[in-house]
């Protein structure tokens, strides 16, 4: 069954693929080592995504992230914090404006903070499908800024209503 | 107090459901033990010996009459009627029944209180001075500030799944009254160079399996830029910090790897790209939070001479339970949970009732919870501390023990709690029968001791001036003794006096340590001092000397 997940909270079906898989619509999404390794090898017309580690620093990434279309950070297990930060510095630091999607170990209750760091599309285990559309909407208020343009409604608004 | 807008309720309303949500899940089948436990945590929920275990949060330790009835009401309909204060001032519940727990979050967030964070691998509970805004020399009242980091750190999308828990302690006065330096962070308002005020920044302190006291990351920081600054402490800290190995993973181990010097040039590296935005402090913002901690309507009065009342048990009350208030005619009234035969930092239902009813009579309609485990009353007349006294006395909240070696800090220990080695409670039991004797305690002067029944130190023996550590050995309960430890701005870790004691020795072990302080100190000298000034020798000879007597 071909891979779904959750992309701009709708249920689509992935239009990229790992290395191994069939070929994709859009384009690969290769590891991080394997792209510092030799960008030479990936033709310059192609798509790209990468997955970074929780390990790999984004500054790795920094100088070339504009040839990519997609980044993946990967949550290694269910206390696997390093991609929010990850998320946060490719959104306000780096300026990454293309998918943002978190794979590994991610499920519907990560959603709604992964969302406020600039997490577009979730790989989600099947059976979080289901709920996972709620999760964005745990929350209706947010006390500090992110990545998220509710930051100006957070303190700083609040202040000002005095 | 703060008070929640519709921006707080809605956000604590919301928690509610998604707890209550993830619980239906969990006992639906759809969550695993394992998914389940993550959640819980972050919402105070830890699986215990018993039963779960619900720690509430009490944001720097301050609670209204109204919230207390609350505590009191949940610990009388859900719990075994009673609620257990801890050293970062929250309370805890033994026995409420997991399905149970989303009623009693609900009842809590019509009162403007949740378990939000305060378990997990997240930024805690922020503590503070309990005598803020009241003590006779602060800079500022901390606890805008501490309100301002609650806030922020409430629900941080980037920093609910660190490397381990962080705590925060915020103090605006020379004395450290919230042990401010074995926190992941301290906060220190200061006066900078210029005479402005802002804060110095201290990290890395903690206790646990490696005690470490905190060092000063930043002397100065301009107070604009607090949350900011923490952030990148934090974002520095998510990064890097260890993941591999639960026992190195706090921000202390992080420090100690890189050293202070290399730390503090990342924090600030990372602090230059994001400072002067989003996360600035306007002075409308902070202004704000000021506004929730105005001074009450004191009434203009002279002091009083408790002499003036002809009573020696109350003398001896007001001398040891009640502290110096910056307002001329009022008095800050301790109310001591260190009663003997009950486990230190207990309180009951009728107690948490009694209490609101007193807090609303006496001192504004607030009361606060302390760092060493007792309530407060900031504010009471000195001319009513007399019928206060009394009503206390009647309850048995009148134990003339504040800051006595009675008034011990300690866990829940093995009786309740599946990480502790060994009891707490039946010790502080054993330490109570074994001194009994008021004119023998106040003549030994103010001595902090502090007991865990294991390695995680929730009882911060490491600073205690005497700590006992409960440990197993081949099965049993022994406890391991330190001497020389302090929490406060003079903060110094204890020293092994040599192999651990039975249980049964216990108390005789500290009659020891005292026996030799009593023919040694100076005048005027504290334990803690007279421990200072000679070290560990003479004090480990002594208890090792021989047996102990029969």
């Amino acid at each position: 069954m071909p891979r779904r997940l959750l992309r701009d909270q709708h249920i689509v079906l992935d239009d990229w693929g790992y290395p191994g898989e069939p070929e994709p619509v859009r384009g690969r999404i290769i590891g991080l080592d394997e792209w510092l390794a030799d960008p030479e090898v990936w033709s310059p017309s192609s798509s790209l995504g990468v997955v970074l580690k929780p390990t790999h620093r984004v500054e790795l990434l920094a100088p070339t992230l504009a040839r990519f279309d997609l980044v993946a950070a990967e949550f290694s297990g269910p206390t696997e914090g390093r991609g929010y930060t990850q998320g946060r510095l490719l959104r306000e630091r780096y300026g990454f404006r293309g998918e943002l999607r978190a794979v590994g170990y991610v499920r519907h209750d990560q959603l709604f903070l992964l969302a406020r760091c600039g997490f577009t599309s979730f790989e989600l285990p099947e059976a979080e499908f289901a709920t996972a559309a709620r999760a964005f909407s745990t929350f209706s208020a947010e006390y500090q800024p992110s990545n998220d343009l509710g930051l100006q409604q957070t303190l700083a608004h609040r202040s000002a209503s005095v | 107090m703060y008070r929640y807008d519709a921006i707080d309720k809605t956000l604590v309303n919301e928690r509610v459901e998604q707890f209550r949500d993830q619980t239906r899940r969990y006992l639906a089948g759809e969550l695993s033990d394992d998914e389940f436990k993550h959640l819980r945590l972050r919402n105070g929920l830890y699986l215990q010996r018993h039963a779960p275990m619900l720690r509430v949060a009490i944001p720097y330790g301050l609670l209204s009459a109204a919230q207390l009835r609350v505590l009191g009401s949940i610990a009388r309909r859900y719990d075994r009627g009673y609620g257990h204060f801890t050293t970062r001032q929250n309370i805890q519940y033994n026995w409420p029944k997991l399905e149970q727990v989303p009623d009693i979050l609900a009842e809590l967030a019509a009162v403007e209180m949740h378990a939000i964070q305060t378990s997990g691998n997240c930024i805690r509970n922020t503590t503070s001075d309990h005598l803020a805004g009241v003590t006779p020399n602060e800079l500022e009242d901390p606890r805008p500030w501490c309100e301002l980091i609650r806030q922020w750190s409430t629900f941080h999308p980037e920093f609910n799944y660190l490397p381990r828990k962080f705590k925060i302690a915020v103090t605006g006065a020379p004395q450290d009254r919230a042990a401010s330096l074995v926190h992941d962070v301290g906060v220190h308002i200061v006066r900078g160079p210029g005479g402005e005020q802002g804060f110095e920044i201290i990290v890395g302190g903690g206790l646990g399996r490696t005690p470490i006291i905190g060092k000063a990351l930043r002397e100065f920081l301009p107070r604009r830029h607090l949350l900011s600054y923490l952030e990148a402490v934090l974002r520095v800290y998510n990064l890097e910090g260890r993941r591999d190995n639960l026992t190195k993973a706090r921000i202390k181990i992080l420090v100690k790897a890189l050293g202070i010097e290399e730390f503090r040039r990342r924090v600030e590296t990372e602090w230059e790209s994001i400072r002067d935005g989003a996360l600035d402090v306007s002075d409308d913002q902070i202004e704000r939070l000021r506004s929730f901690f105005t001074p009450p309507a004191y009434r203009a009065l002279e002091d009083e001479d408790p002499a003036a009342v002809a009573s020696p048990a109350f003398q001896v009350w007001y001398r040891h339970n009640t502290k110096a208030h910056k307002v001329r005619g009022y008095r800050v009234v301790f109310i001591s949970l260190k009663k003997p035969g009950v486990a230190p930092g207990d309180a009951t239902d009728a107690q948490l009732e009694l209490i609101a009813d007193l807090a609303d009579r006496y001192s504004f309609g607030e009361a606060r919870v302390t760092h060493t485990q007792n309530l407060l009353l900031a504010d009471v007349e000195q001319g009513k501390t007399f019928e206060l006294w009394r009503l206390l006395d009647a309850a048995g909240l009148a134990t003339p023990n504040i800051g006595t070696l009675t008034d011990m800090i300690c866990c829940p220990g093995l009786d309740f709690c599946s990480l502790a080695n060994a009891g707490s409670i039946d010790v502080a039991r054993l330490i109570n029968e074994r001194f009994d004797d008021y004119d023998y305690l106040y003549d030994l002067g103010e001595l902090e001791v502090k007991m865990s029944g294991c390695m995680n130190a929730c009882g911060h023996h490491h600073v205690g001036h005497i700590g006992i550590l409960g440990v197993d050995k081949g099965g049993e309960e022994w406890y391991q003794i330190t001497i020389g430890g302090a929490a406060g701005a003079d903060a110094s870790l204890g020293t092994v006096i040599g192999p651990s004691v039975p249980k049964t020795e216990v108390a005789e072990t500290i009659a020891r340590l005292l026996s030799v302080y009593v023919e040694q100190r100076l005048p005027e000298e504290r334990f803690l001092e007279t421990v200072r000034r000679l070290g560990v020798k003479p004090f480990k000879e002594r208890v090792y000397a021989a047996p102990a007597a029969a």
